[in-house]
């Protein structure tokens, strides 16, 4: 055999070689405790660098054998295979195909760079072994002390800080294995450390650490990655310890950290995933019935002497309501989306009408319910078009008013407990109480000179057909408006309000629940039924007692700090036919500057209430806005707090007129 | 940083050679000759850490530990004691009844104060 004729043998069977190596790498990668693969590879790395140094490539001969050094250790278990070794073998590999194919070209540079690669990865894979280390390594540290060592003297947030010392580290602490309170011995301890370090300090180091524990507890301690973490991690480390030491941390970035294998500090925000609405929607419903089966075990639960029960109850009752709140969270819009489109909206209509209108936005990150912040588009445009037609003057008036040209529109929105309050608000020349009062009168709707409150007045222009405008323009005045704004905003359970100052403008702000489909509501008794009054609508809730409640007959007021409120006796109103209880209650509702008092028998309780919709056939009933239904599996209604407002609104005008 | 320790062995030169150097570190020793004598000065004072020797007369130091760590008061203190390096069983055994670390002799005085204050946190 020839000398060339060996040479080409050899780059045929280095080819194969290389084959070879790649895939026992590229499993290795999944296995990386095969022996039986490492030692396949090492042979295969001996053979090439035996046989490259005896047809001629020395410089492949010479790198392989760092490769071929590495492997070797691990095969005598001096140091332990990594998926970073794999990788740094792997584009060593690549380098010395190049070497095959390209003899003639210079490969130092290269060389040195991927052997300095290969030497980092083996050096982080040999335990303890850090002097050959360069620079830093993350660890993930996870441990979990003995039961006893609390009782023995051994102080966590001094190991903590100890690790701290090593270098910037994020600590987690799982308490999962805490057993529940009936159980909990507090002398022991049951938290699950994970400590992301990042040290140049070697894992001996760390194990130091644990010296005085290490025999009795478990401990691991794995090598993630060769670089330190992006962000200086010592702010949010020292929140996360002490947030540790407090046992007040969740258990999420510890899931996160296992199952994905990687550093729980990585950044995931800005990533998002686009659901269809309907599978949102779906969502909300799963959530709805899991709240009704939750208040029935609730209710179980409440019955029963059973502790074990109890507890699971309260946890679930728990984690439903956290549910609950997550898939609200995921339904939500801001409603700055709703507003941009008036930016345009306004832009036409000043140029219609030839005024100039400055809008501006407030609280446009405000978020609401998507379904809900679709229906508002159509009530909100109204009340925009309104403002600029009819609520800011002609810039003459304005001019003439001592007002700057522009006219003011301001488009806010914010939280108010579980509503959200969104208002448009103008500079205008406010609503004419005059006009109001005429059109009324002329109307039907108030008797000519009747007293009326102010606010009562104003309620006027929300009468279906109210129009005060004096002339009809394309953009409003045409008496379809105000009212069926109204009628909308009741649909989503939301109310209107407005109010007025001659000369200054008119600002109408709508109340809209949070979310449509599941309320926090207060359980009432009238007669045997049960009914649920909206919790965001109770103001308070106080005694009837007998002697006010006979007095009262045919009066239906009671004096509340100074003010007369007129109140609704349930029982009489949905004819039950029961005698009244003993000790009755009043519960008392409001929106905005409205407020009644509903006597009912019984104050239940509060009660998480999924709503469903009343059928076709009772959909015209009102005082009711729907049903829920109750732990044991009855019905009861949603008592609809705008026509009850209504009914006590009637109730206190027809006392004004008695006199 | 600095703490209260009671150092506790029947051999007056290793008491010294403790209270030497843990003083000088900032630490108020008392010293006790044996785990009779450790228990009762332990119940009368507060110290934030323990240092004893296990073989000793009247009460051994293993005794002591068991003693010390069934009252709640002293559920939770630290304490180290001191052993031979061919003591693998012992440490065991002494770690059982409830201590939390352990010094290995000779010993210089930067090592018992380094394992005061790792225990310590400090």
């Amino acid at each position: 055999m020839s000398n060339a004729e060996a040479v080409a043998t050899f780059l045929v069977e280095v080819r194969e070689l290389f084959e070879q190596i790649e895939q026992g790498l590229l499993d290795l990668e999944h296995r990386l405790d095969d022996r039986a693969l490492i030692d396949s590879i090492f042979r295969s790395l001996h053979t090439l660098k035996g046989s490259g140094a005896m047809f001629g490539f020395e410089a492949l001969a010479q790198f392989t054998h760092h490769c071929e050094d590495a492997f070797d250790r691990i095969r005598k278990g001096e140091a332990v295979a990594t998926s970073d070794l794999v990788s740094a073998i792997l584009a060593a590999m690549d380098h010395m195909r190049a070497m095959v194919e390209h003899p003639k070209k210079n490969h130092g540079a290269t060389s040195q760079k991927l052997l300095a690669g290969v030497h980092a990865a083996i050096a982080k894979a040999l335990p303890g072994a850090g002097e050959a280390a360069p620079g830093s390594v993350t660890w993930r540290v996870k441990f979990k002390l003995p039961t006893n060592a609390l009782a023995n003297g051994i102080n966590p947030l001094a190991l903590l800080k100890e690790m701290r010392d090593l270098g910037p580290c994020e600590i987690v602490a799982s308490d999962r294995e805490i057993p529940p309170l009936d159980q909990l011995n507090p002398t022991e301890c049951h938290l699950t450390w994970v400590v992301t370090l990042t040290t140049n300090q070697p894992r001996s180091a760390i194990e130091e650490v644990f010296i005085f524990v290490m025999d009795d507890m478990s401990l691991t301690i794995e090598s993630i990655d060769g670089h330190a973490p992006s962000e200086p991690a010592d702010a949010s480390a020292a929140v996360a310890a002490d947030a540790a030491a407090s046992n007040i941390t969740g258990e999420q970035p510890i899931a996160a950290a296992e199952t994905a294998g990687s550093r729980p500090a990585e950044n995931r925000t800005g990533e998002s995933v686009r659901v269809p609405a309907e599978r949102l929607d779906e969502l909300m419903d799963r959530v709805g019935e899991l709240v009704i089966a939750q208040s029935r075990l609730r209710q179980l639960a409440a019955s029963s002497q059973d502790v074990a029960l109890r507890s699971v109850s309260e946890e679930i009752e728990r984690l439903s309501n956290e549910l609950r709140n997550t898939t609200m969270v995921l339904r939500m819009v801001p409603v700055g989306t709703l507003f941009s489109r008036f930016r345009r909206l306004v832009h036409d209509i000043s140029h219609e009408i030839g005024k100039t209108i400055e809008l501006t936005f407030d609280g446009e990150t405000t978020e609401v319910d998507k379904t809900i912040a679709e229906r508002l588009v159509d009530p909100l445009v109204h009340l925009v078009r309104n403002a600029a037609d009819h609520g800011l003057e002609s810039p003459e008036q304005r001019l003439a008013a001592g007002k700057p040209e522009a006219g003011q529109m301001c488009i806010s929105a914010h939280h108010a407990g579980s509503e959200v309050i969104i208002s448009v608000k103008d500079d205008g020349r406010g609503i004419d109480r005059e006009r109001v009062r005429a059109r009324a009168e002329q109307q039907g709707l108030l008797a000519p000179g009747a007293a009326i409150g102010d606010s009562e007045l104003l309620q006027m222009i929300f009468h279906p057909g109210f129009s005060t405008a004096q002339k009809i323009t394309n953009l409003s005045g045409r008496g379809v408006g105000l009212d069926v704004v109204k009628r909308t905003l009741e649909t989503l359970r939301g109310s209107i309000d407005l109010s007025s100052t001659p000369g200054k403008g008119t600002e109408f702000s709508l109340r809209i629940p949070l979310t449509l489909a599941i309320i926090d509501g207060l359980l009432v008794r009238v007669g045997r039924g049960r009914y649920v009054v909206p919790l965001s609508a109770v103001e308070e809730c106080l005694e009837l007692p007998t002697e006010m409640d006979l007095r009262s007959q045919g009066r239906n007021f009671i004096s509340l700090r100074d003010s007369l409120v007129p109140f609704i006796r349930l029982r009489e109103l949905f004819n039950t036919g029961t005698p009244p209880d003993r000790h009755q209650k009043i519960v008392v509702i409001s929106t905005g500057n409205d407020r009644v008092g509903l006597v009912v028998d019984q104050i239940i309780g509060d009660h998480q209430t999924v709503i469903k919709s009343l059928s076709k056939l009772h959909a015209d009933v009102a005082t009711f806005s729907g049903a829920t239904i109750l732990g044991d599996g009855s019905v009861a209604l949603i008592l609809d707090v705008a026509q009850l407002l209504a009914l006590g609104q009637w109730q206190e005008a027809q006392m004004r007129i008695a006199g | 940083m600095s703490g209260s320790i009671l150092a506790i062995d029947d051999s007056s030169s290793i008491r010294v050679a403790v209270k030497t150097a843990l003083s000088s570190a900032g630490f108020a020793v008392t010293e006790a000759a044996n785990g009779a004598d450790g228990i009762a000065k332990a119940k009368a004072n507060h110290f934030d850490l323990i240092v004893t020797d296990l073989n000793m007369p009247i009460m051994d130091g293993l005794t002591m530990i068991e003693e010390l760590r069934k009252s709640p008061a002293h559920m939770g203190v630290p304490i180290i004691f001191l052993t031979t390096e061919s003591d693998a069983g012992l440490k065991q055994r002494a770690k059982a009844a409830g201590a939390t670390g352990w010094l290995t002799k000779p010993f210089d005085p930067a090592q018992i104060v380094k394992i005061v204050k790792k225990v310590l946190g400090q």
